[in-house]
């Protein structure tokens, strides 16, 4: 009774410690040196696309904001928070809207499940490339219910619409529950890490990745940046 | 009971079903079977602890081998190893296909194009366009079931005995049933998730409704609503507006189907039958552009949307094409008598005009 008594203390303090002391990562993305030109995207052949952008509208691949502000990166804990298998409940979007993915960049949990939403006046086909994970490809006209789907395997994803080929966009599928994606301001958030040593990357669609160790002892802000090398071509 | 451990077992795959299998993909010098490895035998090595064999193992080799410190950052060169293979069947009617029995009609007949490996890498799939299959991604164009899902054996059957049209895969009725059913299981070596995952659940093809010209107009609306025509054409000719950028899976330039070629004969690349056709749009053709309207057609209205698509084969003979001709040659302008639909779901909201 004693020895039950002393383990479910343990535990209680555990439990607690781990939530009171609950540390953060944040930082920013930025980048280094002349990112490459984005190509203008001609939507004339999609008039119901087209005019809903009032503005020239240019390929992902690369998108930056102010001081040199990388987004669309995936920051992630890669390694020092096992996977305790939770997938996140909150619901996750990926919409086509001005023949256009937004966001460009989906990250999720494995198994976590996501919706594919068409808020076009034209017709897409829905077209993830996965080379672990299964492979399939469905129509969505306008006004159609969305396309509930969830993937059981860690993967960096393309996606694309072979209606209109300038549309591409990712899945990335990861096996933790902490990451973020870097927003206009490169910046992003990791909360609720308990103390440890974790090894965060950061992904970009076409800087490849970067990593970095961080140890949190306690109930703390530890502030993590990366600086990817911008591709001239 | 005996609590001792005999070496010799780790080395003797004699009795192993396992490694029997392990041999059956021979392909000349870049697969190294499990011939190779002589049994072995240790004499008196008997341990007095129940330790796990590879432990045991690794303990022993480490020994014995001085220089093995010195080689453990070296990469492990050598051929490519060989192929864990478990044995396949397939099942087709009342015939029962055993992959152990097709490995010499598939080295002689269909390595070439899709590769000793499966992986569609033959000497001649350099040559062709579309490329061969890659039987290690487990995705097929022709199917019964929903995209994403493993073919049935029966369609993979199907697929040998017609053959693709527009590709290089010939029809292969030379073969006997049994050598088609033994290559349908051969390929399922390829990719693992044959053995893990079942065939998918064939769709349900409702009885074919009469032709008639409404529902020939029917499909018409349905052609345009769905927006087909983006890809084949106006006139089903493979010309539309993205017609020019298409391309599979694996990045390779891939032209929407031209309906108007061909005569009376003309083919699908999935069969030639109505319901054929109808499998095709509705499950999708894995690998290639051509998506699945399994989740955005229903049953009835594909079956128009068949009757439609036979119109575009002008230059075939069928029971489609004697309505239109009756009708002088005019499909009609669709009237949809059926109520208005329920309101979209509040995630998805209707199309709306812009920002």
């Amino acid at each position: 009774m004693r020895t039950k008594l002393i383990v479910l203390a343990s535990f209680t303090l555990l439990l607690c410690s781990s939530l009171m002391f609950a540390g953060t990562i944040s930082g920013k993305v930025t980048y280094t040196g002349t990112p490459a030109h984005q190509k203008p995207i001609d939507m004339s052949k999609e008039p119901s696309c087209a005019k809903q952008h009032t503005t020239p509208i240019t390929t992902e691949t690369v998108v930056t904001g102010a001081n040199n502000a990388l987004e669309n990166v995936v920051v992630y804990v890669s390694s020092g928070a096992p996977d305790d298998g939770q997938v996140p409940s909150q619901a996750i979007t990926y919409t086509q809207k001005g023949c256009q993915y937004i966001p460009h960049v989906l990250p999720m949990h494995v198994n976590q499940e996501f919706s594919i939403l068409n808020d076009d006046q034209t017709s897409h086909n829905i077209h993830p490339l996965p080379k672990v994970n299964i492979e399939w490809n469905k129509s969505q006209p306008p006004g159609t219910p969305p396309i509930k789907e969830k993937y059981d395997k860690p993967e960096f994803i393309p996606v694309k619409c072979n209606i209109h080929p300038w549309m591409h966009g990712w899945f990335v599928v990861l096996k933790t529950s902490h990451y973020d994606l870097s927003k206009g301001a490169g910046d992003f958030k990791l909360p609720d890490l308990p103390p440890g040593k974790y090894t965060l990357t950061a992904w970009h669609e076409d800087y490849g990745t970067q990593t970095a160790d961080v140890t949190i002892t306690g109930n703390e802000t530890k502030e993590v940046n990366f600086t990817f090398k911008a591709k001239a071509y | 009971m005996n609590c001792c451990l005999d070496l010799t077992s780790i080395f003797n795959h004699e009795d192993d079903p396992l490694a029997n299998s392990i041999r059956e993909p021979d392909f000349g010098l870049r697969v190294v079977t499990m011939n190779n490895l002589k049994p072995m035998r240790f004499i008196g090595a008997t341990f007095f602890t129940a330790i796990p064999s590879a432990a045991i193992l690794g303990l022993v080799l480490a020994a014995f081998t001085p220089l093995a410190s010195a080689q453990d950052s070296a990469p492990d060169v050598g051929p490519k190893p060989p192929l864990a293979i478990k044995p396949m069947e397939s099942h087709i009617g009342n015939i029962t296909g055993h992959s152990l029995d097709a490995k010499s009609d598939y080295r002689r007949y269909c390595a070439g194009c899709h590769g000793d490996y499966g992986d569609a890498n033959g000497e001649n799939a350099v040559w062709l366009d579309p490329k061969p299959r890659d039987f290690t991604l487990a995705t097929f164009k022709c199917r019964s079931t929903l995209t994403g899902t493993l073919p049935t054996d029966e369609d993979l059957y199907n697929t040998i005995a017609r053959g693709l049209t527009n590709s290089n895969m010939p029809i292969w009725n030379t073969f006997s049933k049994q050598q088609r059913a033994n290559l349908v299981a051969y390929i399922k070596i390829f990719s693992p998730r044959w053995q893990t995952e079942k065939a998918g659940t064939p769709i349900t093809i409702p009885a074919e409704p009469a032709i008639t010209i409404e529902s020939i107009a029917h499909g018409k609306a349905l052609f345009t609503k769905l927006e087909c025509w983006k890809c084949h054409g106006t006139h089903g000719e493979g010309d539309g507006p993205s017609a020019a950028t298409l391309t599979d899976s694996k990045d390779n330039p891939i032209r929407p189907y031209n309906f108007t070629l061909g005569r009376n004969d003309s083919r699908f690349k999935c069969g030639d039958t109505n319901q054929d056709i109808y499998k095709i749009f509705m499950t999708g053709v894995d690998g290639t552009p051509m998506p699945s309207f399994a989740d955005v057609i229903q049953p009835n209205d594909a079956w128009d949307l068949v009757h439609f698509l036979r119109t575009l084969q002008v230059n075939r003979h069928g029971r489609e094409n004697e309505v239109l001709a009756a009708a002088h040659g005019v499909i009609p302008p669709y009237v949809d008598k059926t109520p208005a639909p329920a309101p979209a779901p509040a995630d998805n909201k209707a199309p709306g005009g812009g920002q």
